[in-house]
């Protein structure tokens, strides 16, 4: 058989297997705005190696990265510092090119990563089993979501206002294409407890977030407990994995799923991705939870060994009845986060955690001095949101003038949710004393 | 009176209006060493034919039908720390559950052991 595939008589038997007459007509379903009626505009047709490498450089060079002045951007994604040594080892080659490294015959190195990956995730979040990683934060709350409905065998689910609103989209777009109810509440700075009216007899699962979208800490156990009692599980939300080096754990707050990012912990901002969804619940839940999980036993000899287990939950053996489509895991993340977590220990973590927080206070007293700012969030641990005198889009604007990145506008999150003047910043381990001095300087002349 | 199979290797025993459920020996030594079984809820109704509960063993997970229409009244809860006894008695200890039968004559349309035993000669 020859290798020339689509050639214009490919082409022309593979529409008439399906009926369709041409290609465009085969696209009718894509909307004439979202098509391409040409060359795309604006891109010259080609250009020598040479002077390619000198436009994008150029274009590159219009970047400002993280770390070209102070940086105050969160919501989801966390400047930390990443030691030298995570990267050497995610580099590895015998991590780096072992895609599906699930054979236990040729990948005990890898397999034993990520059972202590979830070994950490467990101990992190206070639960009982977490997988092997998921996509990402937002991927791992779609998730919970639908595991809550198997297991209650429950058809509504409801998000607070607090959960990351990228979050509350990802879990949205999942879940009402299988005919799901979803309810996401009103954004509220501090409305976690909003959670608990919204619970009745049909509620599969009712997800908070702590730290919110906002910063904003909230003990989430009379949710749980309402949840419970109403027969409904409950899904803790972080997108700040730091935090639990501070804050209590999903866990101790009667979490039955607890689902994040893992991203602040040993992977960088990456232009927002990859990262790796963390992803834990209760034993008693562990047979409906999605994912891959590597297990520890026993080889032939009598040798400590690991291999993934629990697999009839999956695809591969369950087909249609599976827990989830997802046949992976971001296993270069969950190294990266592995490494970085074996670094810090548990004290380190705490540590960790007490700078972020200590950055967080001393950028909340900055701001707090400049004329007409308010600090909105009650209880933080390295983000918070505040009130501007001025439109957050003009000043964010200004500040970025002047070489700051200073958080992200609320409504760029929330369109709809009259807070044209609010901004959410992070501070953390890496924000200097200067950093915020610079940003409370620059807001007190902008504003 | 005696017990009645389905094609898909459930046995049923009736006593009164309530039936006593399970999988085949032939089924659990098809499966293979049984790891978990998914049981129902007591007081849930199944429509014959209904997938009711789930074994998994160590080669495969496969669903457990409700071979007659009918509400749960009883579950095996000693298979959730045991799921061995379904290899170990699958027509005795290792029952499933008990189901409150709502439509007796759906017993009719099920095999006798004679039948059932020509099934499983088939489709060895």
């Amino acid at each position: 058989m020859r290798y020339l595939p689509l050639s214009p008589q490919d082409r022309a038997a593979m529409l008439a297997q399906i009926g369709a007459p041409s290609v465009d007509a085969f696209y009718d379903d894509v909307p004439d705005a979202a098509r391409l009626d040409g060359p795309i505009r604006g891109l010259p047709n080609h250009q020598g190696e040479l002077a390619v490498e000198r436009r994008l450089s150029a274009l590159a060079a219009r970047n400002r990265t993280a770390s070209d002045g102070p940086f105050f951007v969160g919501c989801g994604a966390y400047k930390h510092q990443v030691p030298a040594t995570v990267d050497h080892i995610i580099q590895r080659s015998e991590f780096l090119t072992t895609y599906t490294p699930y054979q236990p015959e040729i990948a005990q190195g890898t397999m034993q990563t990520l059972f202590e990956f979830q070994t950490q995730v467990a101990e992190l979040t206070a639960m009982d089993v977490a997988n092997a990683s998921m996509y990402d934060g937002s991927t791992a709350c779609a998730e919970a979501a639908l595991m809550a409905c198997r297991v209650t065998k429950r058809r509504r689910v409801v998000l607070s206002g607090g959960v990351h609103p990228h979050y509350a989209a990802a879990t949205h777009t999942l879940c009402a294409a299988q005919g799901i109810e979803v309810v996401i509440l009103p954004p509220l700075v501090d409305g976690e407890d909003e959670l608990i009216e919204a619970l009745d007899d049909e509620t599969a699962c009712v997800i908070g977030q702590s730290p919110n979208v906002f910063g904003t800490v909230t003990d989430l156990s009379e949710i749980s407990a309402a949840a419970h009692g109403k027969g409904a599980l409950m899904v803790s939300v972080f997108t700040e994995a730091v935090s639990l080096g501070l804050v209590p754990p999903p866990g101790e707050m009667g979490a039955d799923i607890a689902v994040g990012e893992g991203q602040s912990i040993g992977n960088p901002l990456n232009f927002g991705g990859p990262y790796v969804g963390l992803f834990a619940c209760t034993q008693k839940l562990m047979r409906q939870m999605p994912g891959r999980l590597a297990g520890e036993t026993v080889d032939a000899d009598g040798k400590r060994g690991f291999v993934l287990t629990l697999s009839t939950r999956e695809q591969h053996i369950r087909r249609d009845k599976a827990t989830s489509n997802i046949c992976t895991n971001s296993g270069l993340c969950a190294l990266a986060f592995t490494a970085h977590m074996t670094l810090l220990g548990g004290v380190g973590l705490k540590r960790l955690a007490q700078l972020n927080h200590e950055a967080a206070c001393a950028l909340a007293d900055a701001l707090e001095g400049v004329d007409g700012v308010e600090i909105l969030t009650p209880r933080f641990f390295n983000e918070f949101a505040f009130r501007t005198p001025i439109n957050a889009e003009a000043a964010l604007a200004m500040l970025g003038e002047r070489g700051i990145l200073g958080g992200v506008r609320a409504s760029r999150l929330l369109p709809g949710g009259d807070m044209a003047d609010v901004i959410i910043a992070a501070a953390t381990e890496c924000t200097t004393q200067e950093d915020i001095a610079a940003y409370a300087d620059a807001l007190a002349e902008v504003v | 009176m005696s017990t009645k199979y389905t094609k898909d290797h459930e046995w049923i025993t009736l006593d009164g209006d309530t039936a006593t459920v399970g999988i085949t020996a032939y089924a659990a030594e098809a499966l293979g060493d049984v790891v978990f079984v998914e049981l129902p809820e007591s007081g849930k109704a199944f429509k014959q034919g209904d997938d009711m509960a789930v074994v998994e063993s160590v080669k495969a997970a496969s669903d457990v039908y409700a071979p007659v229409s009918g509400e749960i009244t009883e579950v095996n809860d000693a298979l959730t720390d045991a799921p061995e006894t379904v290899n170990e008695a699958p027509e005795a200890g290792g029952w499933f559950c008990k189901i409150k039968l709502a439509d007796l004559a759906e017993l009719d349309t099920l095999m006798d052991a004679a039948a059932y035993a020509a099934h499983c000669a088939a489709e060895g």
